[in-house]
């Protein structure tokens, strides 16, 4: 089923590639043309965190009521947002390389984001070493919710209390107060948008397909 | 005075030559980008319709299942 937020996925990314790499961006020094990473590589990291908060209120939920449906959601949208982890690893580490010197530094964020996805990484192994269904959906929905309130801290917080080479945490300015420039908010959110909605997507073709295995397995 | 003429017309052509001349100029512009957007494109859409095939085998299943 093609619904019209997967058309706007398409184009919204179709966009992000041909403006992105066409509209002309602020001439920084040491950024030079890889300002444009920002349309790719911030992108992963927001359709992550918002992956694991839907993947977060799916654990309460089954904490409420006990839904298994809930339970199902929660672990595809820890899944699918882990890909985007990874995805937001390999390219920080690609741009960090050419721009800061180092393919990995001891910036407070790449460490934070790493111990992050290690977490969510453990949710899976934990989720799937017991058998009984009911306690496996109530230990990692409690584990789960630690673990976005434990995102919030390295991703969110520490972050901004220290000094970080990433823009807008500790001494640095953000980019929106010297380089996002109006050009670059025309290409930046819509990119946000796009790629939010490609996760999404994703997540509910894993959904979908682990609703049909439940179908068969009953 | 052939010769000297001939030689000029074989000066006025050459200059003909290489004159501006259509060519697709604007593809190969600004370092080639172009290029770049259109390689990223192709892997895009080709992506995109995986995704949507993917999406419809899904669709598939879950009609046979209701069946």
């Amino acid at each position: 089923m093609i619904n019209w937020w997967k058309a706007l996925a398409i184009i919204l990314l179709l966009y992000t590639v041909i403006a992105g790499f066409l509209i002309g961006v602020p001439r920084l020094a040491i950024l030079n043309e890889t300002i444009r990473n920002l349309y790719f590589h911030v992108p992963m990291w927001f359709t992550m965190i918002l992956l694991f908060l839907l993947s977060t209120i799916q654990s309460i939920k089954n904490l409420g009521n006990g839904s298994m449906e809930a339970d199902r959601k929660a672990i595809e949208y820890v899944n699918t947002g882990i890909i985007f982890g990874v995805l937001g690893t390999i390219t920080g580490s690609i741009w960090a390389q050419y721009t800061w010197g180092a393919w990995w530094t001891n910036d407070v964020k790449l460490n934070g984001s790493a111990i992050t996805m290690l977490i969510y990484l453990a949710y899976i192994i934990l989720r799937n070493s017991m058998e009984d269904e009911q306690k496996r959906a109530r230990i990692s929905a409690v584990y789960n919710i630690f673990a976005f309130v434990m995102l919030i801290v390295f991703i969110g917080i520490l972050p901004r209390m220290t000094d970080s080479l990433h823009p807008g945490n500790g001494g640095n300015p953000g980019f929106d107060t010297y380089a996002l420039d109006n050009n670059m908010k025309l290409v930046f959110y819509p990119a946000v948008i796009g790629w939010i909605l490609l996760g999404l997507w994703i997540a509910s073709i894993r959904l979908r397909i682990s609703k049909i295995k439940e179908n068969i397995e009953s | 005075m052939k010769i000297v003429l001939s030689v000029v017309f074989m000066l006025i052509s050459l200059i003909g030559f290489s004159q501006e001349i259509e060519m697709a100029d604007q593809m190969r512009a600004e370092g080639k980008i172009y290029i770049v957007v259109a390689i990223l494109c192709v892997i895009l859409i080709g992506l995109f319709a995986y995704l949507i095939s993917i999406d419809k085998k899904v669709s598939k299943l879950e009609k046979e299942i209701k069946e």
